[in-house]
């Protein structure tokens, strides 16, 4: 590796956020390119364990976008996603990870601006935090 | 399956040079090679033509492939069309995943070519990662309520109702008010011929009355709506009465309504300052006042100055009445005396505005023409002035009525947004100071009456309908259609659809177009009969379950329910794959098809690769 730069793991729900990604594009809105999507049908999917992996692999940062509460598609997924963010929050505590490299954002299909600002203010975030400490740990 | 050898054929597009402008491309394509299992990797001019499609199904055939990744704009739009080509080819639609590499990479990293083309391999090798863990799936069919409910009984709700009906499907048409016709019934006439909107409005509402597949409920809410594509279970509340009923599509044009400028221009300081729609109703009322006078201000609380969007039928409403005052006056006056607003109106001849008119006189040959007509009956000519920033008269008609409203000696005066025209009321009588941007001199008109051009808004109860239908409202509060080009009148969620000013602001034409369409789109499932729900369910391997049913309770669908031996179970035709019950089972014992632990995990790995340093 040359310079570091940080590498996030973007998890973004299908119906929201993932749009919101989208719209960003069709709107020309230019941010850094340290993100990987991945999409999942709701945030709700998503187990703390996912999280700790994604640090355990080499993840400086990781964003966990849905839709706003209320807007779920699937009801309340969101809700219950931000129960487990937390807890995968007091979990990287634990492990001597800073809580500031998991971010939970409500991004809604309209919200490209939002995605774009998200993205470039993370990647701002992660680069006064430095290297994940995870970095460079055997597995 | 795991023994299967996986053959994996990628397609990367250029989108013509969407992709190819900001990525390197080939780059991408010669990396993906060394990529494991993929037998084959290509890009294309646009893999979504026909070329593109074809080199997909023959691909498949001459090598054997039982993977396929296409790299190109976004599943949003583009998978359906994708998995249709895998499957014409034999392969089952669940063997194929889309890498965004557009929407999310080349137009976000436009300025930034190196680091936009290792993001895009980095996501293409998460597709791959993605695609090796694959597994064909079966749609499980299931049938449809041959029944349609259309919430909103305006021009586009009636519309829809009248095209899905007319097509053998029975539709209930629910209305919150006590009649049908919807915002149109504001108004005293409509563009550009002046039709009488009450007549207009009468023609459609007696089809819709007299079609036997058509029930009209007025007075009347969606206040629940459960289930999904083809399957709704929907309760309609009838002032207070409420009614279960079951149908297969929800087609939603709740309308729209008018902004009020509250503080804007004098608003509320007088009664002869009115909104657009306020002033059809003194005409169709035949209450307007007397009048030598008239003002409109355009771009009322639009374009920035409240709402960010330009409201687009305004310009055209305001250009047809002008028209109608100026060769209608006379008749849309009615008899004297009823309920006039205006005392007293004498001709106006404030020392600036003398000073204009003959100025106006001295630049213009038409000065005879419009003595001729100053002379005829009805006394001295009405002065009418429209204040705008630009008139948006698009299309053909539309610039014919400005051109032609020019001619009959409507004066439209521009303004800039940071020097608006200023109202104020004095004792009772309108006084408008604004600066004119042509001339470059400060001048004063004293009107009879202004006519305020607001935007339409989004409904007071958008959001709720938004909540309960879980479908997406825009920025400004009108619903957000699946795709503006490419899905119009689709919401993302199968099954809903959307039409008219309740999607933004549309004048009749637009609507009842939209209305047509969206009920075309709806009929879809009715005349097909069945729908395959996407095959994304949960499934219980009761072998591991341990049967806490914490699952059950967190499933929005009430999709899982416990068996006779203790064990989860899931409906699979109610199941919508969200995943939430996957993610509580503390036994792992549940299994997310098609999003399955493994191939999230083996993307978030790929996704790493490179990162640990």
């Amino acid at each position: 590796m040359t310079e570091w730069d940080p590498k996030i793991v973007a998890f973004c729900c299908n119906w929201c956020s993932y749009a919101g990604a989208d719209l960003a594009g069709v709107s020309r809105m230019q941010y850094p390119p340290n993100a990987r999507v991945i999409r999942i049908m709701c945030t709700g999917r998503l187990e703390p364990e996912f999280i700790l992996r994604a640090f355990e692999l080499g993840a400086d940062g990781v964003l966990v976008a849905g839709c706003h509460i209320g807007d779920c598609h699937y009801v309340s997924g969101n809700e219950k996603a931000e129960a487990k963010i937390a807890m995968a929050a007091e979990l990287l505590d634990v492990l001597g990870i800073d809580k500031r490299r998991l971010r939970l954002e409500w991004i809604s299909a309209s919200e490209g601006r939002k995605f774009a600002d998200t993205m470039k203010d993370f990647v701002d975030k992660l680069r006064e935090l430095g290297p994940s400490p995870l970095k460079g740990v055997t597995q | 399956m795991s023994d299967e050898e996986k053959r994996i054929g990628v397609f990367i597009c250029h989108c013509g040079s969407n992709i190819a402008g900001f990525i390197d491309v080939p780059a991408v394509t010669e990396y993906v090679k060394t990529l494991p299992d993929v037998v084959f990797a290509t890009r294309n001019l646009y893999t979504c033509a026909d070329d593109g499609l074809t080199s997909i199904k023959e691909s498949i055939k001459e090598h054997k492939l039982n993977r396929v990744v296409v790299a190109a704009c976004t599943p949003r739009t583009h998978a359906p069309l994708f998995q249709g080509t895998c499957q014409e080819a034999g392969l089952n639609k669940y063997l194929f995943t889309f890498v965004n590499i557009r929407d999310q990479c080349s137009w976000v990293h436009m300025k930034e070519k190196e680091k936009a083309t290792e993001k895009a391999k980095d996501l293409l090798r998460m597709g791959v990662a993605r695609a090796r863990l694959l597994q064909a799936q079966d749609e499980v069919k299931v049938g449809v309520t041959s029944a349609a409910v259309v919430i909103g009984g305006g021009v586009a709700g009636m519309s829809a109702a009248l095209s899905i009906a007319d097509q053998g499907f029975p539709v209930r048409l629910v209305e919150k008010e006590s009649e049908l016709g919807g915002f149109v019934r504001n108004l005293s006439s409509v563009y550009q011929e002046r039709e009488d909107a009450g007549a207009l409005l009468k023609t459609i509402i007696d089809r819709v009355r007299s079609n036997p597949n058509i029930e009209v409920l007025l007075n009347s809410e969606v206040i629940s709506a459960d289930g999904f594509v083809g399957n709704y279970d929907i309760i309609i509340d009838t002032k207070g009465q409420e009614r279960n009923d079951k149908v297969g599509v929800i087609v939603l044009a709740t309308g729209t309504r008018e902004y009020i400028p509250k503080g804007l221009y004098g608003y509320g300081q007088s009664p002869n300052i009115v909104t657009l729609t306020e002033f059809e109703k003194l005409v169709k009322e035949r209450k307007l006042p007397k009048l030598s006078s008239v003002a409109f201000i355009q771009c009322v609380g639009s374009r920035g100055q409240d709402k960010s969007y330009c409201s687009r039928i305004c310009c055209n409403v305001s250009l047809k009445n002008a028209m109608n005052l100026a060769e209608n006056y006379k008749n849309m006056r009615g008899l004297e005396g009823t309920g006039a607003v205006v005392e007293a109106a004498a001709p106006k001849e404030t020392p600036s505005e003398g000073g204009e008119r003959r100025h106006g006189r001295r630049g213009r040959r038409g000065g005879a023409e419009e003595s001729e007509e100053g002379g005829a009956s009805e006394g001295p000519k009405l002065e009418i002035v429209i204040f705008n920033r630009d008139i948006m008269a698009y299309g053909v008609d539309h610039e014919l009525m400005y051109n032609k409203a020019r001619e009959k000696k409507v004066r439209l005066v521009r303004y800039t947004p940071k020097n608006i025209p200023k109202v104020s009321v004095d004792s009772g009588k309108l006084v408008i100071d604004y600066w004119h941007d042509t001339l470059q001199m400060q001048r004063r008109m004293t009107p009879d009456l202004i006519v305020l051009a607001t935007p339409v808004t989004s409904q007071a109860d958008a959001k709720e309908i938004s909540m309960m239908l879980k479908v997406p409202l825009g920025q400004d509060g009108f619903f957000l259609e699946a795709h503006v080009k490419l899905r119009p009148v689709d919401f993302a969620t199968d099954g809903i659809y959307v039409c008219g000013t309740c999607k933004g602001p549309a004048d009749i034409p637009e609507a009842v177009s939209q209305g047509i369409a969206a009920a075309s789109r709806a009929s879809i499932p009715l005349a097909r009969g069945f729908v395959q729900p996407e095959a994304l369910s949960a499934f219980v391997d009761s072998e591991v379950c341990s049967g806490c049913g914490n699952c059950i309770e967190v499933c929005p669908f009430t999709a899982i329910r416990k068996n006779e031996h203790g064990k989860a179970e899931v409906t699979i035709a109610a199941c919508k794959g969200c995943g939430n019950c996957g993610a509580t089972c503390p036994e792992n014992a549940i299994f997310m098809n098609n999003y399955s632990d493994e191939q999230l995990l083996a993307e978030a790995k790929a996704a790493l690769q490179e990162a640990k340093g």
